[in-house]
């Protein structure tokens, strides 16, 4: 094993809601070695120190996006951020960003996944097709197309990151859109127009004022600036088009 | 999912709550990256699926399960394709198939190196649009209610309020995942501690083959996290501190110049976590300052492109977690604990012997993985009897009326009794982290890729001192809104039931077959005595009884385990008797 001898200090927001009035950070002397993560170091805490504190956890591969915290200011997995980065300075860690705190570290997600159920993502075929005929073809182009926008694990740290949805609580905002994205840009899809209107809605891509931090702390690549500003693009075409023939329609 | 999914697609009508821990997209599923086996290619047959298959779980499987197994993984694959999961393809557009260790031809199907990622959000995905699927997301399930031989429900805690609520159910179905966490070093998210193992358990359900649990060749040292068998798929060697392809001394060899099906580093897995503990033995292993004894992951030679290309996240994880750069730098890899083959006993469709039971995935032992599972062969475990657990549970739900409301609430309230007194009851003194500590330490000690007598007996002791340990834990936080501590403990006395049917399983099993080796005298397979099924029997407040069921076999019996050169002539040898 890796040697402990080095201690760094790790600060944490706890806010225990049955108890606290509201959160305060506490501070605790945390021996770590190299290989340690943040979020090792928090369950170092939890194992040691303090069993009430709580946060999520679970793959510790950063595949799983459970991990998600504010890591001295930034949205981070903590699972992949390690405390070697922050030695021999305080690190602090505090729940994510815009989102109502739960306990300690844990947030309130529920809007979240309201936001993922209301875009209809799943394929809403184009062309039935029966398991008899084998799969759909997808040439390289087709799958290019949306591959990109498949690999969001839902960590919502694009949320966190994003200051209008730190204003409107409502906006579908960067993760979901993405998903949107990826099922409107999907060949096998036919249902693009429908989702159209959620797009163009008032919880909608214009309440996007560009800042782009949200591909920035994305962990998994999945620029979901670039799918939300797309939307735009697409959505101001669908209004101009549904202006102009009056019985609505896109294409 | 795909049993709630079947439910739903099978009866609209009937309502389904899908109760999951956490969020079912973070469910372990989720970091499985290789991919998922069906037959694709014409080459191919459901014959070579069916033989890789039993031969690799060494004669432990029931053969007839496996042949609708295999007949149904292709049709399963392709529904999935259908409901949008982005496989990875071929240049002509259809889906690309990959090789995988102990499978004789490429028949798994990907998506890169995120394959159960992509199969978990798809189903995650397709489950919203069902009506009839409520879920119950970061709700955790402490009990199931049982009453006239029937199952009849569940019991669960709200995560983020700790508040108690009776699911009244005609049909159950558990679908918890593996137990390996009870394990040291292991491969897996904290989510998986075998809960429902030891629920199905605790209500006389046998688990059957506990004793069989797979450690992966190739993961990273300390943390386990795993570097996908696809690695050594695409081409990558296993070397030794001198640089040797060492899996040419366990009867896998000779070298080939490609990546071939069976030989070498695509042999299975049970093989190559015995390979390294003998060069261990041997003094060949690296030791590295920090890691320990490792052996290295050369990916070297496939090239930075083709490694972005094909294994993206094995890419980022050895550059995050390791700081090091694969396509210039070999990997120190070592075995940990992958996969519990064994689970809740239940037959080729999906039912225990509690009426009204079912469980599919991990979780149970439908007979398919017999001693050693086939990488890849999970996955797809998941959607053919998740499709299958679905579609017996509407069934039977049909078929069955309504329980008795009133006597159910008054069991659910004694399980809400008993788990609150965990927290609530004052004096105690154990800290759960530390009994959780001696568990996996001892796990690792006496049932290790090798076993011996005396130290699975020093285990199995330990589990039982850890037992009356429990009794006299104390949960520091005693509050209820997302109480993890007390969670936890939930979870480790799982744990405990799990660790000692594994414990005293493999204490019975006097002979060595598949995962399960011994050095003391029972080196080899033992077809007379122990070519059975064991099942593990709780015994309230004692030791699990261990008993012993056939085998199914029907087309292939038993044989010599053989791979590398040796295997390709034992193949021509059967093709040779069947004409
Ligand atoms: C790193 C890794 C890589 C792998 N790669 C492959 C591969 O390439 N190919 C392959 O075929 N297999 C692979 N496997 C194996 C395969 O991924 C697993 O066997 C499979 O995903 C298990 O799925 P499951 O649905 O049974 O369980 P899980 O996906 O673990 O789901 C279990 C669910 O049950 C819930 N649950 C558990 N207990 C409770 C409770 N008490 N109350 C409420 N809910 C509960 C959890 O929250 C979770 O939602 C891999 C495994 C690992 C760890
Ligand atoms: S888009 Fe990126 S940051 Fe946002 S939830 Fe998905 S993976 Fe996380
Ligand atoms: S623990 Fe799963 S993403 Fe960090």
């Amino acid at each position: 094993m890796s040697d402990t001898k080095k201690i760094i200090e790790i600060e944490v927001l706890r806010y225990q809601p049955e108890s606290d009035t509201e959160p305060h950070l506490e501070v605790y002397k945390v021996p770590f070695s190299d290989d340690m993560s943040v979020l090792q170091g928090v369950q170092y805490i939890k194992d040691n120190f303090d069993g009430s504190l709580t946060f999520r956890w679970s793959c510790r591969m950063a595949i799983c996006g459970s991990c998600g915290m504010m890591i001295n200011g930034i949205p981070k997995l903590s699972c992949e951020t390690f405390l070697r980065d922050y030695y021999p300075n305080r690190v602090r860690v505090e729940a994510m960003a815009h989102f109502p705190i739960e306990k300690d570290l844990v947030v309130d997600l529920s809007g979240f996944i309201g936001k993922l159920e209301s875009i209809q993502p799943y394929i809403i075929p184009r062309e039935a097709r029966s398991l008899e005929q084998g799969e759909y073809i997808q040439s390289p182009e087709q799958f290019n197309a949306y591959i990109q926008f498949t690999s969001c694990i839902n960590c919502t740290l694009c949320y966190a990151a994003c200051p209008q949805f730190g204003l409107n609580p409502d906006f579908i905002g960067p993760a979901a859109i993405a998903l949107l994205h990826r099922y409107n840009m999907d060949s096998r899809d036919g249902a693009a127009e429908q989702r159209m209107e959620l797009v163009a809605s008032e919880e909608g891509v214009f309440n996007c004022s560009a800042v782009g931090y949200c591909s920035e702390v994305c962990p998994k690549h999945v620029d979901p600036a670039n799918a939300v500003n797309i939307n735009k693009t697409n959505a101001a075409k669908d209004y101009f088009l549904r202006f102009l023939s009056p019985k609505g329609g896109s294409k | 999912m795909r049993a709630a999914i079947a439910v739903a697609e099978a009866d609209p009508s009937l309502k389904v709550a899908l109760i999951s821990k956490v969020y079912p997209m973070r469910s372990h599923t989720v970091a499985a990256e290789g991919g998922a086996a069906g037959v694709k290619k014409p080459t191919d047959s459901l014959e070579y699926h069916f033989h890789d298959t039993v031969g690799g779980g060494d004669w432990l499987c029931e053969q007839d399960v496996v042949e609708y197994f295999v007949s149904q993984a292709p049709v399963e694959l392709t529904q999935l394709e259908h409901w949008g999961c982005p496989w990875s393809r071929t240049a002509d557009g259809h889906v690309n198939v990959r090789a995988f260790g102990g499978m004789k031809i490429e028949r798994t199907w990907f998506a890169a190196d995120k394959s159960g990622f992509h199969i978990l959000h798809t189903l995650f995905q397709t489950s919203m649009k069902y009506p009839s699927i409520k879920r119950f997301d970061e709700h955790f399930c402490v009990d199931l209610l049982a009453e006239d031989g029937r199952c009849q429900g569940a019991v669960v805690i709200e995560m983020g309020t700790g508040e108690f609520t009776m699911i009244e159910a005609r049909s159950v179905i558990i679908a918890t995942g593996g137990a390996g966490r009870v394990f040291r070093e292991s491969t897996l998210g904290g989510i998986v501690t075998g809960d429902g193992m030891a629920m199905a358990y605790r209500h006389g359900v046998a688990l059957r083959d506990m004793e069989f649990v797979q450690y992966h060749p190739t993961c990273m040292p300390v943390t386990g996290l795993l570097f996908t068998e696809a690695c050594r798929g695409e081409g990558g060697y296993l070397v030794n501190k001198d640089g040797y392809r060492y899996l040419q001394d366990y009867g896998l060899g000779p070298l080939q110049d490609k990546p071939k099906n069976k030989y070498m580093e695509l042999g299975p897995r049970d093989r190559l976590s015995q390979a390294f503990f003998f060069e261990q033995q041997k003094g060949r292993t690296i030791q590295h300052p920090t890691l320990g004894a490792v052996v290295h992951l050369d990916l070297r030679h496939l090239g930075e492109a083709y490694l972005h290309e094909r294994l993206p996240l094995i890419y980022e994880m050895a550059e995050t977690f390791m700081g090091l750069d694969p396509a210039k730098d070999p990997i120190p890899v070592r075995p940990a604990v992958h996969y519990t083959m064994g689970g809740i006993r239940v037959d080729g469709r999906c039912a225990a012997s509690l009426k009204g039971l079912y469980a599919a995935g991990e979780c149970a032992s439908v007979g398919i993985h017999g001693a050693n599972r086939l990488g890849s062969n999970s996955l797809t475990e998941l959607l053919v009897f998740g499709k299958v657990a679905g579609v017996e549970a509407a069934r039977n739900a049909k078929s069955s009326s309504a329980g008795n409301s009133a006597s159910l609430l008054k069991q659910a309230q004694a399980v809400e009794q008993r788990v609150m007194s965990l927290k609530t009851k004052p004096g105690g003194s154990e800290k759960i982290s530390v009994l959780r500590k001696e568990m996996v330490q001892s796990m690792e000690e006496g049932c290790g890729i090798f076993r011996v007598e005396k130290t699975m007996r020093a285990t199995c002791e330990k589990l039982s001192e850890l037992r009356e340990r429990f009794k006299n834990i104390n949960i520091e936080d005693k509050t209820s809104v997302w109480n993890t501590d007390w969670l936890t403990a939930i979870e480790l006395d799982y744990q405990l039931d799990v660790a000692q049917t594994m414990a005293h399983s493999a204490i019975n099993r006097k002979e060595s077959r598949g995962a399960h080796q011994r050095l003391d005298g029972f080196e080899q397979r033992d077809d007379v005595n122990f070519l059975k099924h064991s099942e593990a029997y709780y015994v309230a407040g004692g030791i699990p009884r261990i008993a012993y069921g056939d085998v199914k076999i029907t087309k292939s019996q038993p044989a010599a385990r053989v791979y590398g050169a040796a295997g390709e002539k034992a193949d021509q040898e059967r093709k040779g008797s069947h004409v």
